[in-house]
């Protein structure tokens, strides 16, 4: 957290060129709409898309000026009648996968996306192989040495017990 | 003259924890006892050399000794005390001093409170952390010196990094390291077992207090941290699934498997291997935690460490302990194997699926966080895998956990009837179900994700009542209700308030993410904006000086239905020195919602974009966090792990040519 915070933090430093260089924007600040649905898809949007130029922070979040003027860009694209995808597409044609926070599935992705999945299955196998294994084992047998022990517990009084004594339910 | 103090107290500390590495574990091999006796006095010499050298730097930043590089770098005479203070792990060098310090007091933790343990095992836990310790302080020493001078010194420092200008900065680091180190007890105990060739119970109840305490301030550090970046990065979010995030979330899911595999190992004498094996990964988690973070592995534009020697040792030390401890584990663990049969459906079972699927969860976490890296590596591009992509993974995979995480408590031990388990079950289930179709119905942009997150609050909530019920029925007869709540063992209630923690969590998680309302707002003072049934009116915009920065400062009342709620004044700061722009948002903390109010930019000479957020239930998040850390706590403190000293004599007393087999450990087998 401390590290993402100190990159972000350099990654203002990098583009204010001087005290708030950025407060007198080139371009004209951006401003939401009024409609609310096209509003919350835009959001949704943005948070599926990185800043290019910061360490490790999506276009919604970002206060780069970059950022600011890639919202306006995909702003202008969904005003253009343009579906998520295809504004996905137009910004990763112009900066590369490295925009997308959802990788897209593709032979160098595919160990990405599979990954979790065959772990998933292997557990899974390595779950049941256990407890079938575990359900058919014979009873341990206890070795002299335990049973003595066990004797001499049972036969001690209910003060001594305690000490031993494995409680069930904690967990 | 006192920083080179400091770097001598170093380099005798790396002198004695290589005492406390070597001869301990040779006097377990050969049985010498005049050996084994070296590892408490070099422990404790340890910690007092580390504890002067951490001293030793603090001094330099709180008498602004501009000759030191790192102090240099990461401080200012401008800046505060208390954060000159934690400057001390600002940054790379002082936050590996840290860790070593830190080491070195769970070491003497170790020695003070496990009097009662056999002599070889507790000679060789302190022997694995004396290595573990002398890797560190060599790489502090030969790569990452925090008393470099400077000549000439620098008139002033560079100041530390403003975003870490805030009390976040004094508790977050030292609680978290604290978690990962904490893990090197547990995973010393492992190594110790194996080495010794003997696991039982009753070491599974030496290593358990351990695991949990470190597994409580991971939680605590990793929530604080959460906490931090949710108010002071300025938009709100609590979680981004940051590497750096992912690597200290990795520990806590193998050391949250740990925890409840421990529980078997203890109680049922199973499950041996999957504990040594969990303890080794989680600390070798958390070593990469501190690689990839520490290493500039991560592209960091900072440049923690852009010095390659210092991530090719870090690498070298990774190695060493994660194949060291593995082909230990390798040659020894298959002796260990022991542990009674249980049915499919049964409290081993389950938590045998708890293990299995939190370690899916770790791996899952680890690709996904690995890969970019992997594929820059390779030359194959970049890529960004972010939130979007863990989301998508995360949830299935952890919903069937957190599902079961119910269910378990009512199973018993070795073998269950599932009608018998379902019987218990349907009410909360009932409940679960009316609470997703409710969420569904009421709340306009609901999705599945709400309804499973309301569906899990409500079923692990009405399961843990449940539950406890059953408890207190079956107390003392004739006791009353006080009497019986209060005889509930403290682990039990540790078992309980963390899973209802995690609901607490979810209820948070769900609540913000389907309630909550966000609006970017153009405001000149004087002027109002609404958001729901909230308005918020912007009073004025004033200039403030700080100790090292000037601020601009917004007054923003916010009224709800025409009474007033709260006045927050957010600030948009520039620091003098780095010349840095920093938001500092302000929120009216409610136990129901937060509103939350950010500065954004100014638009023009009079008006600003300010950002707006109602957060419903956002607070549950840490509430839920913090009652997992309080479980852990109650699970730590409770009293059979106090039972040590009574017990010790007696088992002594079985006689030292056979070592003494726990009595807890035949009692549970039989």
């Amino acid at each position: 957290m401390k590290l993402r915070a100190a990159t972000l933090a350099f990654c203002f430093a990098l583009l204010a060129a001087g005290p708030y260089a950025h407060a007198q924007p080139a371009t004209p600040t951006e401003l939401p709409g009024d409609d609310p649905r096209f509003e919350q898809r835009f959001r949704e949007l943005t948070e599926e898309l990185r800043c290019v130029v910061c360490q490790n922070q999506s276009l919604a979040d970002s206060n780069a000026p970059l950022a600011s003027d890639l919202r306006r860009e995909v702003r202008e694209q969904m005003n253009r009648g343009l579906d998520d995808k295809q504004v996905v597409e137009y910004l990763v044609a112009r900066y590369g996968e490295f925009v997308r926070y959802r990788p897209a599935l593709n032979p160098l992705t595919a160990a990405l996306w599979g990954g979790p999945f065959l772990l998933l299955v292997l557990g899974a196998a390595v779950l049941l192989v256990r407890l079938r294994r575990r359900a058919q084992q014979p009873e341990a047998a206890l070795s002299a040495e335990e049973h003595a022990l066990a004797q001499q517990l049972l036969a001690a009084g209910p003060a001594d017990k305690a000490a031993g004594e494995t409680r069930e339910g904690g967990k | 003259m006192i920083p080179e103090f400091g770097q001598l107290a170093l380099i005798v500390a790396f002198c004695l924890a290589l005492l406390q590495g070597v001869l301990p574990l040779w006097g377990a091999a050969r049985g010498d006892a005049r050996l084994m006796a070296v590892a408490r006095p070099a422990a404790h010499g340890q910690f007092v050399f580390t504890a002067l050298a951490i001293g030793c730097l603090g001094y330099a930043f709180l008498a602004h000794d501009f000759s030191v590089i790192y102090v240099a770098s990461n401080s200012n005479s401008a800046l505060p005390w208390e954060y000159r203070m934690s400057a001390v792990w600002g940054s790379h060098e002082g936050s590996l001093l840290l860790w070593a310090f830190l080491l070195s007091l769970w070491t003497v933790a170790v020695t003070v409170f496990s009097r009662s343990l056999p002599q070889l095992l507790l000679s060789r836990a302190l022997g694995v952390l004396g290595l573990v310790s002398a890797g560190f302080l060599s790489f502090l020493l030969f790569t990452s010196n925090p008393f470099l001078r400077l000549l000439p010194p620098a008139p002033d420092g560079r100041d530390l990094n403003p975003l870490l200008q805030d009390p976040g900065m004094i508790f977050h680091p030292p609680l978290l390291y604290m978690g990962y180190v904490g893990f090197s007890v547990a995973f010393a105990f492992a190594l110790a077992a194996l080495l010794g060739g003997r696991l039982d119970a009753a070491w599974a109840r030496w290593s358990r207090p351990w695991t949990l305490a470190a597994w409580v301030f991971l939680t605590l550090g990793i929530a604080l941290g959460s906490f931090w970046a949710y108010y002071e990065l300025g938009w709100g979010g609590w979680w981004f699934w940051d590497p750096v995030e992912n690597a200290s979330f990795m520990p806590w899911l193998t050391g949250t498997a740990l925890v409840h595999s421990l529980a078997v190992t203890e109680k049922r004498g199973g499950f041996k291997n999957w504990t040594l094996l969990l303890a080794i990964t989680t600390f070798s988690l958390s070593l990469l935690g501190t690689f990839l973070v520490r290493s500039g592995v991560l592209t960091s534009v900072h440049a923690f460490a852009t010095d390659p020697r210092r991530g090719l040792f870090i690498l070298v030390l990774l190695a060493l302990v994660v194949g060291g401890s593995l082909l230990v584990y390798s040659v020894r663990a298959p002796r260990m194997e022991a542990g009674g049969r249980f049915g499919l459906l049964s409290r081993e079972s389950m938590l045998l699926a708890n293990n299995v699927a939190l370690a899916v969860v770790a791996g899952s976490v680890l690709l996904g966080t690995l890969y970019p890296l992997a594929m820059d590596v390779l030359g194959l591009g970049k890529l960004s895998v972010g939130a979007p992509y863990f989301d998508t993974v995360f949830l299935p995979l952890m919903a069937p956990v957190v599902f079961l995480m119910a269910v378990a408590p009512f199973v018993r031990w070795k073998g269950d009837g599932a009608g018998r388990v379902a019987r218990q079950l349907v009410w909360a289930a009932i409940l679960g179900a009316v609470a997703a179709a409710a969420i569904l119905a009421l709340v306009a942009n609901a999705g599945w994700r709400s309804a499973l997150g309301a569906f899990l609050a409500v079923w692990i909530v009405a399961a843990a009542i449940r539950h406890l019920a059953q408890r207190v029925r079956a107390g003392a007869p004739g006791a009353g209700l006080a009497t019986r709540l209060r005889r509930l063992p403290l682990a039990y209630w540790g078992m309980w308030l963390a899973h209802l923690g995690v609901a607490v969590f979810i209820i948070g998680v769900t609540g913000t993410r389907s309630l909550e309302s966000q609006s970017d707002v153009r405001l000149a003072p004087g002027e109002t904006a609404t958001l729901g049934e909230h308005a918020f009116r912007l009073a004025e915009l004033r200039q403030v000086q700080g100790p090292n920065y000037s601020a601009t400062r917004a007054r923003v009342e916010v009224s709800r239905e025409g009474k007033p709620v709260a006045v927050l004044e957010p600030e948009k700061r520039m620091y003098h020195v780095q010349r840095m722009p920093m938001t500092e948002a302000d929120i009216d903390y409610g136990f129901m919602r937060h509103v939350y109010v950010a500065l954004g930019e100014p638009v023009d000479d009079r008006s600003w974009i300010l950002r707006l957020y109602v957060k419903p239930l956002v607070g549950w998040i840490w509430g839920g966090c913090l009652l997992m850390a309080l479980g852990g706590l109650a699970g730590a403190a409770d009293r059979r792990y106090r039972l040590r000293p009574a017990a010790a004599p007696r088992a002594a007393s079985t006689g030292s040519a056979a070592p003494p087999a726990s009595p807890a450990g035949a009692a549970a087998r039989v």
